[in-house]
């Protein structure tokens, strides 16, 4: 349950952005979740309303924007998307993939009053 | 409850355990105490701020047109916005803030850190991940035995609870630091610098890192390592390269352990090597036996070979 350690620093990113600008109340977390991240989007959603509970982000909205996995096909010399590690090239059926994007696990933006 | 380090909400450190570091000093009240205080300082830390901003919020405005398509991954439009924290009667004052911050960037930071003390140290850090069982500490303790002979060797121990494993490094004569993390499934940037305080000066050697037994949860958090090196034994099958592709794709080296019951086993090597190539075609593998010793000359110059890589990288940063 690492989504627990994750939701910990998005509150704490939150937080730090409360004291870098004036507002009063986070109406919601816009988060960019790759699908090649270390993350489930559901289980982020489940432990964030329990981690927000006494915080800033308390009450608040979690939207996230799920990011396609990208690798370089070094078979096929072209740019091809998966949908999880281990799955092979869609054009030439090769393993031999290099992760390009999909990775990310990023506090995309706050909507804020 | 705190979820990384386990401990209540009202925190409790006389609730952890104190491992003995063998030199008649607790290893890890300090770091515990830094971990929950890390942590609970943002949930129960600046009450004043905290009540300002917990009332709940009436979101209609999502029925705006343009707004959805906001939440889509495209563009933010501003939602009819005053200017920051300006209330304007009649409209409302909520606004978009471009954040663009890495979740784990607090993690990833110290772990930069981490990582430029080992460089300073010419210390080589390997953190070694596996499923429970699968033999970690067996090896290290082969492996710390071992190399202790010809340069300086250095453990820091995850675990829930209990100091076991560190007992049985100490006992080959290796320094080792046990961590436990309570409820918490995974080592952070934060416990290894904390830890590797508490160890004596390693320069030119080697400090192993045994994580907590998790395929899934270390996989994300980066401790300074140089590399992680995934252990699976032959008696968990072939297919947990492809059933925890994550691990094994953070992964530099997937050592095959228990290979002396390969004979009694059904489990063929090569497949498993495919499985893993699949997520990683660059994993290096080695075939090994904690128990018998197999292997662990192929350890050794593989070991060797990371440390001449890291001297010629820290030579060439230097340069």
């Amino acid at each position: 349950m690492h989504e627990m350690a994750l939701c910990l620093g998005i509150i704490e990113i939150v937080e730090q952005e409360l004291r870098r600008r004036s507002f009063s109340q986070v109406r919601s977390v816009c988060l960019e979740i790759g699908a090649l991240s270390h993350v489930a989007p559901e289980a982020i959603m489940f432990c964030f309303a329990a981690v927000a509970t006494r915080t800033v982000a308390d009450g608040a909205v979690l939207k996230i924007v799920e990011l396609p996995g990208l690798a370089w096909c070094m078979t096929c010399s072209k740019s091809v998307e998966i949908a999880r590690r281990g799955e092979c090239c869609p054009c030439c059926g090769s393993y031999q993939l290099q992760v390009t994007a999909g990775e990310q696990m990023r506090v995309k933006e706050l909507e804020i009053d | 409850m705190c979820t990384v380090c386990g401990c209540g909400e009202q925190a409790s450190l006389t609730g952890h355990a104190e491992a003995d570091d063998g030199q008649g000093q607790g290893c890890c009240r300090a770091h515990v105490q830094d971990d929950c205080d890390r942590h609970h300082v943002h949930l129960h830390g600046d009450q004043s701020l905290q009540h300002s901003y917990r009332a709940r919020h009436s979101h209609n405005h999502h029925d705006r047109p343009g707004h959805q398509q906001a939440h889509g991954g495209q563009a933010f439009p501003s939602c009819g916005a005053g200017p920051a924290a300006l209330k304007v009667s009649g409209m409302s004052s909520e606004r978009v803030i471009q954040i663009g911050r890495d979740i784990l960037g607090k993690n990833n930071g110290i772990a930069v850190d981490n990582r430029a003390r080992f460089v300073a140290d010419d210390l080589l850090v390997f953190n070694l991940v596996s499923s429970p069982g699968a033999g970690k500490t067996s090896l290290l303790v082969r492996a710390a035995s071992e190399l202790r002979r010809s340069r300086p060797i250095g453990v820091i121990e995850g675990d829930q609870q209990t100091s076991n494993d560190a007992e049985r490094i100490r006992a080959v004569g290796v320094p080792a630091i046990q961590i436990n993390t309570g409820k918490g499934c995974h080592l952070d940037a934060a416990m290894i610098g904390e830890a590797y305080r508490r160890l004596p000066l390693l320069t030119r050697g080697i400090l192993f890192i045994e994580n907590v037994g998790n395929l899934v949860c270390p996989a994300a958090f980066d401790l300074g390592e140089a590399c992680k090196i995934v252990v699976l034994s032959t008696t968990e099958g072939e297919d947990k390269p492809l059933k925890y592709p994550d691990m094994f794709a953070a992964s530099s080296l997937m050592l095959i352990n228990k290979i002396d019951l390969v004979s009694v086993l059904e489990f063929e090597l090569g497949r498993t090597i495919e499985y893993a190539r699949r997520v990683n075609p660059t994993i290096e593998v080695l075939a090994v036996s904690a128990r018998t010793g197999e292997g662990f000359g192929a350890l050794y110059a593989w070991i060797d070979k990371q440390a001449a890589h890291l001297r010629r990288a820290a030579e060439d940063t230097r340069r």
